[in-house]
């Protein structure tokens, strides 16, 4: 390769110097943004604005179930619902999503039903809506795992020609996992078409990005896996929604995978069951506060004209109908089986778990004759 | 009937399956132009193209994390973790994912996959390349577990685990690789997957074996046989599902029993059979279950893994421990690991 051609790669795979803004925190547009991305249009942003303001709803009656006891945990993404939002909106439903414990509202985004959503957090059962009817993989826990699955995901779409892609959601804290590493070369190898979106909320649960990595910014682990990176502020969702939309047409056009870091902030705890204040200073989350992405684009959208008092109160009465219907969903006493546990371990039970089905069947019916004596 | 080695039988259940179901996906570490290091997978680029059979980065948790994904696409991958010690990169993915993918979705998601692994020692390999780890995966819901011991089993059982709706972790004892067998591996003679075999038929004792103990306790039934003692060998065939009724039915018929592995002996597969068998065939044991197994002991240098693995001698000196029902001797229940 020539020195000319050489710098030209390295230059194709190197994100942008500072992370890709269209709305200044003020709301405004900023001067000049980068000339690689288009602006949404604006019924795009609306669309975006109204999930926002659903998804922030979602988020703050998920976070008030877990002071009721109704869910076993919820893990916040406060604050980053430019990110989880503008994920969800740059796929097309066919594409596939590969979400974390985190992205709860990227799932309500993507159509999927809110207690359905939350079932593996209530505890009913580790995922409660169906992968392949929704495109969705099932929350995962461990972290950085799931950006294999993506990656080959994302090779089986490359495989069948249908120009389907796969977006992995990963936290800044995962990338420091060796998965996360794997992914990116395999993606590069195979070309997979598969968008690796990292959601830099600055901890992993109480680690800040400074003792996570030294690099400058996340975005630079994409060149040494010769994945083209990008990096956004995550807290503009025209950005994040630009800068992602490219992202995924370039991986369905067929030119690889792309690594997107967002920079962003998580506004809560890292679940209900965290304390925050043991490892960040309350300064820094108010100074975080004034970048708020929902209000950042309300503000914007009010300027171009694009919304009214009454477009923003409409909104409002519609968050609080969604809120009442988790509420309603979640404070309807769920009705389990325990038999059911051994119904999925194979296709076809073992010898084995028969027994063992029929040995709690014997136990559930002992119990149910003691209450009934 | 052809004279067919162990890792001819692989390559042909590898070749049918990817000939048969063109969702059948072959990958791992150097399984493409260079045929895996053992050469199960040889030719098989040559003949069905790099799209069928590649070779991917060095990383393996990239490969089954790859093939979870791919299974989830709708493929059905066999992948290849060169040597036993090597997959434990990918235990996470195997018993966080490729196990209780099917669990968590609810059944809507089923992973048919297949992890091979040559596995065991017996061949003068240096560390790490002959661990016997088949209590992790036995020990994790949500897999299945195969191990041959003949040719005809490995084409079949690799044919049914390519099959199976469920991930399978399919362990090659590599020391077999090389043994040949007369057979014929067109016509189905062999057992279904999760069904154990009755190598040897016998009335005195039962020993049970899978994979690389199976020759070996042959070998011991042979010699047994020689004094007069008819030693009835049953080949597990599959760790997961397990064939109790095969086995209890064993026991109960002969009364004695002796567990062959050549793993280590603590907390594994041979503690978990030892103990079905006392619970299932208590009233008809006249002796204690017994194990032989490999010492407690990491995998041992190539130069002394004859003291550690499980030879005919240790098998028969548990035979006539057995004899005296009456008095047991306890001082040594188990060969091997658990002193
Ligand atoms: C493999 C693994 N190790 C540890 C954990 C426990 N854990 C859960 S979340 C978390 C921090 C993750 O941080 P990050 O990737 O930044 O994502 P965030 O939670 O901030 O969205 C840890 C250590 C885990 N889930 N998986």
């Amino acid at each position: 390769m020539s020195v000319k051609s050489l710098r030209q790669t390295v230059q194709g795979l190197l994100p942008s110097l500072t992370p890709v803004r269209f709305v200044a925190e003020d709301g405004t547009r900023v001067a000049r943004p980068s000339a690689d991305y288009t602006e949404p249009p604006l019924e795009a942003l609306l669309e975006a604005w109204r999930r926002m303001v659903l998804g922030r709803r979602f988020d703050t009656q998920a976070t008030a179930l877990t002071k009721q006891g109704r869910l076993a945990v919820y893990p916040s993404s406060r604050g980053q619902e430019a990110c989880q939002i503008g994920a969800v909106l740059a796929l097309r439903p066919d594409d596939w999503l590969f979400p974390t414990y985190r992205d709860s509202v990227a799932l309500v985004t993507r159509g999927i039903d809110p207690v359905e959503v939350l079932t593996l957090l209530r505890g009913d059962w580790h995922c409660g809506y169906d992968p392949a009817v929704t495109r969705t993989a099932p929350q995962c826990t461990p972290l950085a795992t799931q950006v294999l699955h993506a990656t080959g995901m994302a090779e089986s779409l490359r495989r069948k020609g249908e120009g389907g892609v796969a977006m992995a959601l990963v936290g800044d804290g995962a990338t420091s996992e060796g998965d996360f590493h794997e992914a990116l070369n395999f993606a590069a190898v195979f070309r997979a078409p598969v968008v690796f979106f990292v959601q830099n909320n600055k901890y992993a649960i109480s680690v800040p990005l400074a003792r996570q990595t030294a690099a400058p910014a996340l975005a630079y682990k994409g060149i040494g896996h010769g994945v083209r990176s990008e990096q956004v502020d995550g807290n503009d969702l025209v950005a994040v929604l630009a800068v992602l939309a490219a992202a995924v047409e370039h991986a369905r056009a067929g030119h690889g995978p792309v690594l997107v870091e967002a920079h962003t902030y998580r506004m809560d705890a890292h679940t209900n069951a965290d304390d925050a204040t043991r490892y960040r200073e309350d300064d820094e989350v108010e100074q975080w506060r004034s970048a708020d992405p929902v209000d950042r684009l309300e503000t914007y959208l009010r300027s171009r004209g694009a919304l009214t008092d009454e477009d923003v109160a409409g909104l409002r009465e519609e968050a609080e109908e969604l809120a009442a219907r988790v509420r309603a969903g979640m404070n309807a006493d769920s009705v389990l089986d325990p038999l059911e546990l051994f119904d999925h371990v194979y296709a076809e039970p073992t010898p084995q778990l028969r027994e063992q089905r029929a040995q709690l069947a014997a136990e559930l019916a002992d119990t149910t004759q003691a209450q009934e004596d | 009937m052809a004279k067919v080695t162990m890792a001819q039988a692989l390559n042909t259940a590898l070749r049918d399956a990817l000939r048969e179901d063109e969702r059948v996906l072959v990958f791992g570490e150097d399984v493409g132009p260079l045929g895996g290091v053992f050469r199960i997978t040889d030719g098989l680029t040559r003949d069905f193209g790099e799209q069928r059979c590649f070779d991917t980065p060095l990383a393996e948790a990239g490969i089954v994390g790859l093939a979870v994904g791919m299974a989830m696409g709708g493929f059905r991958p066999v992948v290849e973790m060169q040597f036993d010690a090597f997959a434990y990169p990918a235990f996470e993915q195997i018993a966080s994912h490729v196990a209780k993918t099917r669990n968590r979705t609810r059944g809507r998601i089923g992973l048919p996959m297949v992890i091979r692994i040559p596995y065991a020692g017996g061949i003068g390999g240096v560390e790490h390349h002959c661990d016997s780890s088949e209590a992790y995966y036995a020990h994790t819901p949500g897999l299945k577990v195969a191990t041959p011991a003949t040719a005809e089993d490995a084409y079949w059982l690799l044919r049914d685990a390519v099959a199976d709706p469920d991930p399978v972790v399919f362990l090659e004892p590599k020391k077999l690789y090389w043994s040949r067998e007369d057979t014929d591996l067109q016509t189905r003679e062999a057992l279904p997957f999760g069904r154990a075999a009755i190598r040897r038929a016998g009335r005195d004792a039962t020993l049970i074996a899978y994979g690389p103990s199976v020759p070996v306790a042959l070998a011991a039934a042979e010699a047994a046989a020689a004094d007069g003692i008819e030693l009835e060998v049953v080949d597990l065939r599959t760790l997961v599902p397990f064939d109790d009724e095969t086995v209890t039915e064993s026991v109960r018929r002969t009364g004695r029993c002796v567990v062959v592995q050549e793993a280590q002996g603590f907390a594994g597969v041979g503690a978990e059979i030892a103990a079905r068998v006392q619970e299932r065939c208590f009233h008809s044991l006249a002796a204690p279950v017994l194990r032989v197994a490999g010492f407690d002991i990491p995998y041992p240098p190539p130069k002394l893994e004859h003291a550690h693995l499980p030879g005919v001698d240790r098998i028969l000196d548990a035979v006539d421990r057995l004899q005296f029902a009456d008095e047991p001797d306890t001082r040594h229940l188990v060969k091997g690991a658990v002193a």
